[in-house]
């Protein structure tokens, strides 16, 4: 991205390498990568599997620790904290869409969005306020009540979205957030995304689909666990008059 | 892109002059391919000449108006019945470059589909944001419905080429373990064969 970015970034990645076992088994899954996602920003990771995608995700969450390099969520270093203040950090500046929606099955939807919120202390009642509203941003309002059992793969997928986006999550981190769901719906899951990131948040997004990809601001391309290339924002009236030229060259087919 | 049966199509709705004919198609197409004035009168003078329009007087600013013919109307009809051949596939510039790089020795396939990914990754965000605009936008109108059923085609073709970018590396890097494990050739007393199959053999990517 061009732009120079004059606030601080929500999610600051400093040479983070992650590598797994030991001696002949050990495997790279991440090699010194740089990553800055600032307010405002959303940021697609693209890569083939196995590239360190989602390894990344997990240490941007503070999920997992890097073997090096250093994490950084809003200024704070994440391997410096007590496991108390990290479980903070993560309950109240990061929503985490997983691949698997890890939904608790004996809590309503609306429940399993309110509890990370009642864990930080707000009452129950405002909780389920804030539940209730992300529920309707996502356009699942009637699903408050339904256990996730009752629910389809496509609806268990949008509940824990809203719980992701509950409350000021400064930093929404998500692992193929569109994959079970129709495209109509993952356009409304997206869209969602976006608004939030427009409205301030930061978010960085894992997917496959260069379609949902196209959603973000930058697209970064994972390889071998390294940060290989990544897309600049151009203006898009400007594109289409290059296009214009060079079909005009081409001559008419 | 077929201009002559774009402007038949909007002559169609009632006559027109050159100039509005111009308007009204890049209103439709958000000018993903803008006309200038000079193709729009050659388009006519062919579409006059091959009696598919013809003139239809002048307004009191001397402009030439023109309107369909019944035989314009019937060609119009052909074009819409007949679907829009793939027989001839058109050149492809990057299928091309691609069929090259993979045997030209020296060339790093990975890194020109990388550079390509990105590119085209980057046309697709834009696309994905000109059709936020337009849906923003629409009112409701036919040309806004016909300008988003173009970006979309441009997004479609955009995501089709990335993934067939992404195909390619995994096919590249089939080919490069079949070279790996396959039993040697027995030596090709031409030495033509052998030395080609070398030659198409692509490097390992150098992308890291």
């Amino acid at each position: 991205m061009t732009t120079t970015h004059t606030q601080d970034p929500v999610l600051h990645l400093e040479q983070v390498s992650r590598v797994h076992g030991q001696g002949a088994a050990e495997v790279h899954a991440l090699r010194e990568v740089d990553l800055r996602v600032h307010p405002g920003e959303l940021v697609a990771v693209m890569g083939p599997s196995g590239s360190g995608k989602s390894t990344l995700l997990t240490l941007a969450g503070g999920l997992d620790a890097p073997s090096s390099g250093r994490v950084l969520v809003e200024g704070t270093v994440l391997g410096e904290l007590s496991r108390k203040k990290l479980a903070a950090v993560r309950r109240r500046s990061v929503g985490y869409v997983f691949q698997d929606y890890n939904l608790i099955p004996a809590l309503t939807a609306a429940e399993n969005i309110a509890l990370p919120r009642e864990l930080d202390g707000v009452s129950a009642r405002a909780a389920r306020r804030e539940a209730l509203a992300a529920l309707d941003e996502l356009g699942i309002a009637d699903l408050a009540d339904r256990f996730p059992d009752d629910m389809s793969g496509g609806q268990q997928q949008r509940v824990a979205i809203a719980r992701a986006l509950i409350g000021e999550r400064r930093l929404v981190l998500a692992d193929e957030p569109t994959g079970a769901l129709d495209s109509t719906t993952g356009e409304t899951v997206l869209a969602v995304l976006r608004a939030r990131c427009d409205a301030g948040a930061a978010a960085m997004m894992v997917t496959h689909e260069p379609r949902h990809a196209a959603w973000a601001d930058r697209v970064v391309f994972l390889r071998d666990g390294r940060l290989v290339d990544e897309t600049a924002n151009t203006d898009a009236a400007s594109l289409l008059v290059a296009a214009a030229t060079n079909s005009a060259k081409g001559g008419e087919k | 892109m077929s201009i002559r049966h774009g402007l038949l199509a909007l002559l169609d709705q009632g006559p027109r002059y050159g100039y509005q004919l111009r308007t009204e198609f890049e209103a439709r197409t958000g000018a993903t391919w803008p006309l200038n004035v000079g193709q729009v009168y050659t388009t006519l003078g062919r579409l006059e000449r091959d009696g598919l329009i013809a003139p239809a007087g002048e307004d009191d600013e001397g402009h030439l108006f023109y309107a369909v013919t019944e035989e314009g109307r019937a060609e119009l009809r052909r074009w819409f019945d007949t679907p829009v051949p793939r027989t001839n596939p058109p050149r492809d510039e990057l299928a091309i470059k691609l069929a090259m790089a993979v045997t030209v020795p020296g060339v790093d396939v990975a890194l020109v589909l990388q550079a390509q990914r990105r590119h085209s990754m980057q046309a697709l965000q834009d696309y994905t944001r000109l059709k936020g605009r337009a849906l923003a936008a629409d009112t409701g109108a036919g040309s806004d419905l016909a300008w988003l059923l173009v970006v979309e085609q441009l997004i479609f073709q955009a995501e089709a080429e990335i993934r067939w970018l992404d195909h390619c590396e995994t096919r590249l890097a089939r080919h490069a373990e079949r070279a790996q494990t396959a039993p040697p050739q027995p030596a090709d007393p031409t030495g033509g064969p052998t030395e080609a199959a070398t030659a198409r053999r692509p490097r390992r990517s150098r992308i890291r």
